[in-house]
């Protein structure tokens, strides 16, 4: 008997070493693998899929003039779909000299704010979440393939140090679902493996677009946590975490979720 | 911004039947939601929506609070002759919508 909970003591350390050494889960699944058959149609039939609209919108917005200069952002970058190709599975991505990460929608505010001389988009706004959805979508198909080296490792380790930090009055971490229980039930929901490669989705919960923050804002709020303001340096270090976790999985913005 | 998206099939054939789809970019608020400051959010929701061929109205829906976010109708039609299939639409607030989308059918 004695020996039995010894074996098991043991096992469960080794196990929780695995975990805390944080691979990422095998085989990797994408969202939508945990979605029911009428989500995952909604998603793959582009004509229904709500999130289109938002590249709709994208697409308006891309060649209207903006701010002091009169420029739209086809002045500079031409036809987003040649040359937004495979941007997104880079981001979030650390700028030579920056102190923080910058994700696509930091990346759309600064070329409105520095080259467009523009009012700022709010965020979780449809014009912002409209531009985002459009850059995103130019990747479709495309593995996440984000690069942790030297210079961003800083910001990648506290990513990962908050992917498993134990918040709010439930105590959890993301990890504790994400990682250690994917596949099992939380009440009627299947818990996916927490991938941010379908962003900005659709949510029928929201009946509205969203972005990767807006969702990890419901799950803080989810575990009784505070909720940090959007575009928390915070947010973006998980991001990074997140993107690493998800490397190989294709981008499907826009994604349709429960 | 109105955003709407339409899908017809570019090239029917006369007297084919075809499928006419719209997506509409529209929050449908129920009237039933509150904000974060607790004040009930007004009831606006696309309440009409006419489609018109060719100046004859061949399809006309009227929307309420249990219809979703972003509004999604499909609905048949027979191709008859070219020209334009026009689709309009109104909210609570007043706002109108209008995109048109040709149709070109082949004999």
């Amino acid at each position: 008997m004695i020996a039995r909970v010894a074996i098991a003591v043991v096992l469960f350390a080794a196990s929780s070493i695995a975990s805390a050494a944080g691979g990422p889960p095998t085989p990797l699944k994408s969202g939508i693998e945990f979605t029911g058959a009428e989500v995952r149609a909604l998603q793959q039939d582009d004509f229904a899929n709500p999130g289109m609209l938002w590249v709709a919108r994208g697409e308006q917005l891309w060649r209207e003039p903006a701010g002091t200069e009169g420029k739209s952002c086809a002045n500079c970058h031409g036809d987003a779909k040649a040359s937004m190709r495979g941007v997104a599975t880079r981001y979030p991505l650390l700028e030579p000299g920056a102190a923080r990460l910058v994700n696509l929608e930091g990346r759309i505010l600064q070329c409105r704010e520095r080259r467009q001389q523009a009012e700022p988009l709010r965020h979780e706004s449809d014009d912002l979440l409209a531009l985002t959805a459009l850059v995103a979508h130019q990747s479709r198909g495309m593995p996440v393939n984000v690069a942790v080296n030297s210079q961003n490792r800083k910001h990648f380790e506290a990513g990962r140090e908050m992917y498993y930090r134990r918040l709010g009055q439930t105590n959890l971490s993301c990890a504790q679902c994400h990682q250690d229980n994917w596949g099992r039930k939380l009440g009627p929901e299947t818990i996916s493996q927490g991938h941010g490669n379908a962003y900005p989705v659709y949510r029928l919960e929201w009946q509205t677009a969203g972005s990767l923050q807006r969702r990890f804002r419901s799950c803080l709020s989810g575990v009784r946590a505070e909720m940090l303001p959007y575009g928390a340096s915070e947010y973006l270090d998980l991001e990074l975490y997140l993107a690493w976790r998800a490397s190989g999985l294709p981008i499907e913005t826009p994604g349709v979720r429960r | 911004m109105a955003i709407a998206r339409i899908q017809v099939p570019a090239s029917p054939k006369r007297g084919e039947v075809i499928e006419v789809r719209i997506a509409i970019q529209h929050p449908m608020e129920t009237g039933f939601r509150y904000d974060d400051a607790g004040r009930a959010i007004p009831k606006n929701v696309i309440n009409t929506l006419v489609v018109r061929y060719n100046d004859a109205q061949i399809f006309r829906a009227e929307l309420g609070s249990g219809i979703s976010a972003n509004p999604y109708l499909q609905f048949y039609a027979v191709a008859e002759a070219s020209g334009d299939m026009v689709f309009d639409w109104v909210d609570d607030k007043g706002e109108r919508g209008s995109q048109s989308v040709p149709l070109n059918v082949i004999e």
